[in-house]
């Protein structure tokens, strides 16, 4: 299947603080003959009140969620987690809902909801995606892309595909930033201690620019680099595959 | 007496402790890391290894729904070679059962192979309250008792100390530590194995737990490296096997999963250097009474949990601690219990109720480097989350996050929300960064900085250029 028709599904994170992704996803889908749909009544997945332990509040963003992109045909995301959260844990919450009909529109759903490197790689069938990004970039493939939605090396692949780019291997790249939602608050010393161990890792690579396909992760990282003045930005993935030579 | 499985304090408090202890991050940071990647290579060299860990979950999972029958044959087995079973509710039936074998033989002392259930009941302790004096004879669990400590690792509970803390240890408790003792490892070994012979020749009651217990022939299993094991289940006269319901497997053949499964992922070993096996007692050699306490101690109540059951499949490999970025910062004594780690933050709140480890859930990012690695996939992430829901929720938190949840629930409130963010954050924000968080917020920003809400939404550059 080649998609020419995707829903965005931008996430709350990405279309409240990082809208230049989102500006990129577009870029990069219509450069690429996807046109591209903006399905407004959407809001958040619920992510941070399921994993905190909040399922009754997550129902209702369930149910929303499916309404919105109930129509869609292909649903593609700039979060490995967001997807991850639709595809793993939406069938649960359908189930603690008790709601067999949520369960069957969750199930039609969630398999057409793609991570943006699964449309690119799997369904496009594309690597180069005509990019040029005269950068020095290091890559942290993040724990939900990796672990939940096996991902494995499709960003990297799309990367090195990248022109003019300086591609540089990132030491431990598995081991998670300490993000985790809530666990960065909850946990504050312990999520600060593998931060500061991930941002070690990417100033050893001696890039400009870390980068990931999902931007919650790398708000973690980023906060760490501002904070330490390291002069290393977090920019995602859709951002440089989206640029080209002018 | 306190329950060695529930924590003292809350994680976050246990873990700020270890975070500060350089020496514990060094050690620690050095052993898991060497580990994870033998167990890769170990691993590796399976091709079917996908395969051995589905098997090694549906065996589980089919035993477990069977446990009743299977533990039942398995006394029926054990008494026809010549045993004798004995069931124990909890902590304190198991250790007088114990307590009550020893004390019939008029010994003041018993030799202990490694084991983790006895940890857990707090057996040596409730031995010395009887006058008898339990010795541990797996080299880092004595290390642990001379110390005083708790163990910090499921399967190496001295992760935590380093060989000259040990040299340290061994000339301050040891008579056959010689003053000039090095910390060569050689010579660290060689004193333990002069202090553990003596013991082993003159103990008459040995304890031991189980890895595995094999219903259809009664066989008990234990793995080990070391070969103290071994000599803890056959010289003395008595042995006493202590193990949680959940180590008994269907079939002699189910072995041949774990035997493979369990080696490469505690130890990244093909093969463990010492599997000991017995039926019964026999005519001419080893332990002639031959004793098996059958433990629940809140098993059966995580077998009850739907979700929560798969812990009980845990085969004690330390795979999701050796893995855990947690873990490997904090240690295992920030998880207060004798199951640290990842698998210890599902099992404990399981086996002890929520409420007695409410922040142990919360104790993970959930990345899922444990669930990758264990060799009867447990999903433990899932189970975190499954035992979040169960946590007892409290304001501020419980507020904010019901607040937030309407607001996400309609369209107007989270646009309303971003243009309101958008202004509320003009006293925080400075050069385009948040510096500085109020409240439980606060400790994101204690050494990050937060990414303001941008000045134009993604969906307000949509509505503008496409709608």
């Amino acid at each position: 299947m080649r998609p020419r028709r995707a829903a965005l599904f931008i996430t709350c994170l990405s279309d409240t603080m990082y809208p230049a992704t989102g500006r990129a996803v577009v870029t990069l889908l219509e450069r690429l003959g996807v046109a591209v749909d903006f399905p407004l009544q959407q809001t958040c997945c619920g992510q941070m009140h399921f994993n905190t332990g909040y399922a009754a509040e997550t129902i209702p963003l369930v149910r929303r969620f499916v309404r919105a992109f109930a129509d869609s045909e292909v649903v593609v995301s700039p979060s490995a987690s967001c997807v991850g959260m639709v595809r793993d844990a939406y069938p649960r919450v359908a189930a603690l809902a008790g709601d067999a009909g949520l369960a069957r529109e969750v199930a039609a759903l969630a398999p057409r909801v793609l991570e943006l490197t699964e449309l690119l790689v799997n369904h496009l069938e594309l690597e180069d995606v005509g990019a040029f990004f005269p950068h020095r970039v290091t890559y942290h493939p993040t724990c939900h892309s990796l672990r939940m939605l096996g991902v494995g090396d499709r960003p990297v692949r799309l990367l090195r595909a990248v022109r003019g780019i300086d591609l540089r291997e990132l030491p431990q790249a598995a081991e998670c930033c300490g993000f985790g939602g809530t666990f960065a608050v909850k946990n504050a010393d312990t999520s600060i201690a593998m931060v500061t161990d991930k941002v070690r890792a990417v100033l050893d690579t001696g890039a400009e620019v870390c980068a990931a396909a999902d931007n919650s992760c790398l708000m973690h990282i980023g906060g760490a680099l501002t904070r330490q003045r390291a002069g290393v930005r977090t920019l995602h993935l859709a951002e440089i595959l989206a640029a080209t030579e002018r | 007496m306190s329950d060695p499985t529930v924590p003292d304090a809350p994680f976050p408090q246990a873990a700020r402790v270890a975070l500060a202890d350089s020496q514990l991050r060094r050690n620690l940071g050095h052993a898991t890391r060497a580990i994870r990647a033998k167990r890769a290579d170990a691993v590796a060299e399976l091709p079917d290894w996908e395969q051995l860990r589905e098997a090694g979950r549906a065996i589980k999972e089919r035993a477990m729904r069977h446990l009743d029958t299977h533990l039942l044959e398995l006394e029926a087995a054990v008494t026809a070679a010549g045993g004798v079973v004995h069931w124990a509710r909890d902590a304190q039936e198991a250790n007088r059962i114990v307590g009550d074998v020893i004390a019939a033989h008029g010994a003041d002392q018993v030799v202990k192979a490694k084991s983790l259930t006895t940890e857990e009941l707090g057996l040596n302790e409730a031995l010395a309250a009887r006058g008898i004096h339990a010795w541990e004879t797996d080299l880092a669990q004595l290390i642990i008792q001379l110390s005083d400590d708790m163990p910090s690792h499921i399967l190496v509970p001295a992760i935590h100390l380093n060989r000259a803390q040990i040299r340290e240890l061994f000339r301050r408790r040891l008579d056959e530590a010689a003053p000039d003792l090095s910390d060569d490892p050689g010579e660290l070994a060689e004193v333990a194995r002069r202090h553990l012979r003596r013991l082993f020749l003159e103990t008459r009651v040995g304890i031991s737990g189980a890895n595995f217990a094999v219903a259809e022939t009664g066989s008990v299993a234990v793995v080990e490296s070391e070969g103290n094991g071994r000599m803890c289940t056959t010289l003395p006269e008595v042995l006493i096997t202590v193990m949680g319901i959940e180590k008994v497997i269907p079939t002699w053949q189910d072995l041949e999963v774990y035997l493979q499964l369990l080696p490469r992922s505690s130890t990244a070993e093909r093969m463990n250097p010492y599997t000991s096996l017995w039926t019964g007692v026999g005519e001419h050699d080893g332990p002639g009474e031959f004793h098996l306490v059958l433990v629940d101690n809140g098993r059966t109540n995580v077998l009850a949990d739907e979700l929560g059951r798969q812990a009980l499949h845990c085969i004690r490999c330390s795979a999701c601690l050796n893995a855990c970025p947690v873990y490997e910062r904090t240690g295992g004594h920030a998880y207060g219990s004798t199951y640290p780690g990842p698998i210890g933050a599902i099992l404990t709140p399981l086996l002890r109720g929520v409420d007695e480890a409410a922040s142990l859930p919360y104790a993970s990012s959930l990345c899922g480097a444990c669930y990758e690695v264990c060799p009867v996939k447990i999903n433990i992430p899932e189970v975190l989350v499954h035992l979040r829901r169960r946590v007892d929720k409290h304001d501020p938190e419980r507020a904010a996050m019901r607040a937030l949840a309407r607001v996400f629930a309609s369209r107007r409130l989270y646009e309303a929300a971003q243009r309101s963010g958008r202004l509320g954050q003009r006293p925080l924000a400075r050069s385009g960064r948040i510096t500085r968080l109020p409240g439980p917020l606060s400790g994101w920003t204690a050494a990050r900085d937060l990414r303001p809400v941008a000045p134009e939404s993604f969906r307000e550059w949509w509505l503008r250029e496409r709608g």
